[in-house]
C-alpha cells in the first residue's frame, strides 16, 4: 500500500542557505538596479524595465524562497495556473477600456 | 502494515492525520492549499494593481504628479527590509527542516524585527502625507498640484508645472489607490507580524523542530508573497513616474 504511493510522492528537498544568500545578493542587486534604472530617461521604457526587473525578482522569490523549484508537479501547475488567470484577467479588462474609449483613454 | 485510517498510532508520527497515508502526502497536500490561497489573495490585489493601471492612462498627468510625492530613499530602504526579512523567514524555514531550535528562533525574531522596521518606516511616509493633507477625504489639498513651487522639496527635484484644476483633483484618485494598496499590504505585515510572534514563542517550546514543519514552510509561503506584493507597489508607485 504504501509502495504505491512512496515513489510517486515528493521527496521533501531542504534547500542550503547558500542558495538563500545568493538569492539575497541578487535580490538586492536587483532593487539597487531598478531604482537606477528609474533615474535614466527612457521613455516609454521607464515602465517596462521596472517592471521587468519587479518580475524577475519576483520570480526568484517564487523559485527559490517559496521553493516552487523544488516542489511537485501539481504546485508547479498551480502557480502557472494562477499567473496565467491573473494576466489573462488583467490584458482582457485593459483590451476592453481601451478598445471602448478609443482615442480618449 | 498499518491500514490508513487504522488505530495503530504508533507507527507513524503524532502530527500526521488519520486521513492522509502519510507524511508526505500530508505535506504535499497542505503546501497545494497554501498556494490556492495564495492565488485568491493574487486576484484580490490583482484587482487594485488593474484599477492603478487604468486610472493611471487616463490621468496620467495627476498620477505622475502625485507619484513625485513620494520619497523614493524611503521606498527603496523598505524594498530591502522586506528583502532581508524575506531572508532571515527562508533560513527559518531551513532551521526548522534541519532541528535547530535556537536558529530557528533568531530567524523568527529577526523577520518580527525586519517586519516592524518596515511598518516604522510606511509609519514615517504616511505621517508625511498626513501634514501634507495629501490623504483622501475632506482634508485633501491641492496645493502641491496647483501651485508646485509651493512646496520646494518636491520641486526642486522634479520641476513639476501648475495643473489646471480639473486634472490636479484626480491626484486624490492616486492617493486614494496608494492608501489602498500599501494599506492592503501593510494590513499582511500586521497579520504576519502576529503570527509571527505566535511562532518565536511555539518554536522557543520546540514545537517546529521535532519534524513537523508544515506550519513554518506555509508561514513562510504567506510572508514571500507579501514581499513579491511590495516589489511591484515599490515599481509601480514609486518608480515608473519619476521622469515626464
Amino acid at each position: 500500500m504504501s509502495e504505491q504511493t512512496s515513489h510517486a510522492e515528493h521527496e521533501h528537498h531542504i534547500v542550503s542557505p547558500a542558495v538563500y544568500v545568493v538569492i539575497l545578493l541578487a535580490l538586492l542587486f536587483g532593487t539597487g538596479l531598478t531604482v537606477w534604472a528609474s533615474f535614466l530617461e527612457l521613455g516609454v521604457w521607464n515602465p517596462v524595465v521596472a517592471l521587468a526587473i519587479a518580475t524577475g525578482k519576483a520570480m526568484l522569490v517564487v523559485l527559490f524562497f517559496m521553493g516552487v523549484k523544488y516542489s511537485t508537479k501539481l504546485t508547479k501547475l498551480t502557480v502557472i495556473a494562477g499567473i496565467f488567470i491573473f494576466l489573462g484577467l488583467i490584458s482582457m479588462t485593459l483590451a476592453d477600456y481601451m478598445s471602448r474609449a478609443w482615442g480618449r483613454w | 502494515m498499518a491500514e490508513a485510517g487504522g488505530p495503530h498510532h504508533e507507527e507513524h508520527p503524532s502530527y500526521q492525520r488519520h486521513h492522509f497515508e502519510t507524511v508526505g502526502q500530508q505535506a504535499d497536500a497542505t503546501n497545494f492549499a497554501m498556494w490556492l490561497f495564495l492565488l485568491t489573495e493574487v486576484m484580490f490585489f490583482g484587482g487594485l494593481f488593474t484599477a492603478y493601471l487604468i486610472y493611471r492612462n487616463w490621468y496620467y498627468p495627476a498620477f505622475v504628479s502625485a507619484s513625485h510625492q513620494l520619497n523614493v530613499g524611503w521606498g527603496t530602504a523598505n524594498t530591502a527590509v522586506l528583502i532581508f526579512s524575506s531572508f532571515t523567514m527562508a533560513m527559518g524555514v531551513w532551521c526548522a527542516e534541519t532541528r535547530r531550535r535556537r536558529g530557528l528562533v533568531l530567524c523568527l525574531g529577526l523577520t518580527f524585527f525586519f517586519g516592524t522596521c518596515f511598518l516604522g518606516i510606511k509609519s514615517i511616509e504616511y505621517h508625511e502625507k498626513w501634514e501634507k493633507h495629501h490623504v483622501p477625504g475632506l482634508h485633501y489639498s491641492l496645493q502641491s498640484f496647483l501651485d508646485p513651487a509651493s512646496d520646494p522639496e518636491v520641486y526642486k527635484e522634479y520641476h513639476d508645472k501648475p495643473m489646471s484644476l480639473d486634472m490636479a483633483r484626480h491626484t486624490e484618485l492616486y492617493f486614494f489607490l496608494y492608501f489602498a494598496m500599501t494599506g492592503m499590504h501593510a494590513l499582511h505585515m500586521i497579520i504576519g507580524i502576529a503570527i509571527l510572534g505566535y511562532m518565536i514563542f511555539r518554536a522557543r517550546a520546540g514545537a517546529y523542530t521535532s519534524g513537523h514543519v508544515t506550519f513554518v514552510e506555509n508561514f513562510g509561503l504567506y510572508w514571500h508573497f507579501v514581499d513579491i506584493i511590495w516589489i511591484y507597489l515599490f515599481a509601480l508607485l514609486y518608480l515608473i513616474s519619476r521622469h515626464q
